[in-house]
């Protein structure tokens, strides 16, 4: 079974933004990609429990407590923004002004 | 020529005061500026190396510089991973490896071109040109970690660091007639180093010689507090594996039966008799076909890209996600539906239990074997321009390596023929259990030593 890949719906969900001729080569390199991967399904992995990762170690946990040698200081957090406004980040408006 | 040196020849000759650093940068700076133009070796050059190496001499590492791939963050010097996305990006604060190198005594002569977010096998998919590869120019030097692998072969670096998620090491290794080391899964941290697959992701060195490798893998292992999949498993003195008698040893031979290997299987198996030779028994051993770990380290490393790459928003730091390149904007998306509702148990998840079934067939081969090898690429170097033929070449060129990179597993590449006609090497990938670096590397140095294949070793010897 062959699914219909619905190219643009994905690039609105990775918020890439693609052209109409983008699309189309998208959707046959997505095909390549998937016709080598669809040959998994040949393998018996009946009762097989999946690995999410490999070394075995769980829960890793630390010290709920603020790392001072990690801190940046502000201007070093500013640093590589392309848009600073009085110290703050200034990120795209996402809320309509009506 | 001091640029010609292995990195333990450097070591010693600092040590005895027979070269100076000023000798040494002026060997090294001529040799990157006559070729770097060319082969596009290196992104951006550390200007202040010279002058920290003065102040490195007393610590281990001595000043050496070391050439370090574009996708560890680097304190003060930019980092791109070969994408425009990141084209001013200069990152406050240091990768764990680099951190742990310069403490060392180490210093960052420069970080070198890959493939855009290390997405391929090529470095074509840099976002500031492919490298070429010194051998051969008319050659790609493989990837992801190209440039690292081609900064070593043309001696434009005295050692370098990579990075391999499935091959990233290995491969451009191979090709550029390196060793490679990739380590355990977990033994190096991946702080600060801009992430691929965060499951699979393992740093590691790019060498002129396997004893090369140790001294940089002895700096760069070990847990790390800020790497929660970092391990706590102790760590070996790397070095002392080096000069070990093989014999007895059993070596498993695998992934010869599949198709397309042709001429090089041969040249492969005739190189296999210098185990015998060291007394090492050799056998060819049935392993899981490693077209199914193309299928499923596509699935898992997709959808791991689309959620590490989620971050780049361009609003902390890089430009907005309309820089993206043709293949990450592939990867990103194709993850995005795998992971998408309805579609995870069949991709993502599937995926899974397949890399389950890898593990326990190595638990297999490993009961019966010490070490496991394989050619490192089904082939020589590809022509440049290779790679924009098909979406799926990075993992048909990373075949043979991507099962012991899904299970997590040690491997290193060591030269092991040259083709006298366009002197590109092939390479043999040499793994071991998890943790048991060591190990491979006995195996690798007794390989390395008692052939001619080595270039440096070569040169030494003559």
């Amino acid at each position: 079974m062959k699914n219909q890949i619905p190219v643009s719906h994905i690039a609105q969900l990775a918020n890439i933004p693609i052209t109409k001729d983008e699309e189309l080569r998208l959707e046959s390199a997505f095909e390549e990609t998937l016709t080598v991967v669809e040959k998994l399904q040949s393998i018996d992995v009946q009762d097989v429990e999946p690995t999410f990762q490999v070394t075995g170690l769980e829960n890793v946990m630390r010290e709920d407590i603020v790392d001072e040698k990690r801190m940046f200081s502000q201007e070093q957090a500013l640093a590589n923004a392309r848009a600073q406004h009085d110290g703050f980040f200034v990120v795209p408006q996402v809320i309509s002004q009506d | 020529m001091l640029n010609t040196l292995t990195l333990s020849q450097v070591l010693k000759k600092l040590k005895n005061k027979e070269i100076s650093h000023k000798e040494l940068f002026a060997d090294l700076g001529a040799a990157t500026a006559a070729q770097n133009k060319k082969l596009n070796v290196f992104l951006t050059m550390n200007e202040n190396a010279e002058i920290e190496a003065e102040t490195a001499l007393g610590k281990t590492l001595m000043g050496v510089p070391l050439a370090v791939k574009d996708n560890f963050c680097t304190q003060g010097i930019r980092t791109t991973a070969s994408s425009t996305v990141l084209d001013t990006f200069i990152p406050p604060y240091d990768s764990t490896v680099s951190r742990k190198l310069k403490e060392a005594g180490a210093v960052i002569q420069g970080k070198t071109n890959m493939d855009a977010w290390a997405h391929g096998s090529s470095t074509e998919t840099s976002q500031y040109g492919r490298t070429l590869n010194p051998r051969n120019p008319e050659y790609l030097p493989g990837g992801s970690s190209g440039g690292s692998a081609a900064a070593v072969a043309a001696d434009m670096s005295i050692a370098a660091i990579g990075s391999e998620t499935a091959g990233s090491i290995r491969q451009p290794s191979a090709w550029c007639g390196t060793v490679g080391l990739k380590p355990t899964y977990g033994r190096v941290s991946r702080y600060g180093v801009v992430a691929m697959a965060s499951s699979t992701d393992s740093p590691g060195p790019i060498t002129k010689t396997v004893e090369d490798a140790t001294i940089v893998l002895n700096h760069i292992a070990g847990h790390d507090e800020y790497d929660a999949t970092s391990s706590q498993t102790p760590i070996d003195n790397y070095t002392a594996a080096l000069d070990q008698s093989i014999a007895g040893l059993k070596v498993g031979v695998i992934y010869m039966d599949i198709p397309g290997l042709a001429e090089v299987k041969s040249l492969f198996e005739s190189q296999l008799k210098v185990f015998e030779e060291l007394g090492a028994h050799v056998e060819y051993a049935n392993a899981m076909d490693p077209n199914h770990a193309v299928g499923a380290y596509t699935v898992v490393q997709r959808a791991e890209v689309s959620s590490n790459l989620g971050r780049f928003t361009g609003v902390r730091y890089g430009e907005d996600r309309s820089y993206f390149g043709d293949e990450a904007k592939r990867r990103i998306m194709l993850g995005t539906y795998i992971l998408s509702k309805g579609y995870s148990d069949q991709y993502y998840v599937m995926a899974q239990k397949v890399r389950t079934l890898f593990l326990q067939d190595f638990v297999q081969l490993f009961q019966k074997y010490d070490v496991l090898i394989s050619l490192t690429s089904p082939g020589f170097a590809k022509k440049v321009g290779a790679s924009e033929a098909s979406a799926m070449f990075g993992e048909l060129e990373d075949m043979l390596v991507e099962p012991s990179s899904i299970t997590g597993l040690p491997g290193m590449n060591v030269p092991c023929y040259r083709d006298p006609k366009t002197n590109l090497y092939l390479g043999m990938n040499i793994m071991a259990p998890m943790w048991h670096e060591s190990k491979m590397i006995s195996v690798a140095d007794a390989f390395e030593k008692h052939t001619n294949w080595n270039p440096w070793r070569n040169a030494e010897q003559k």
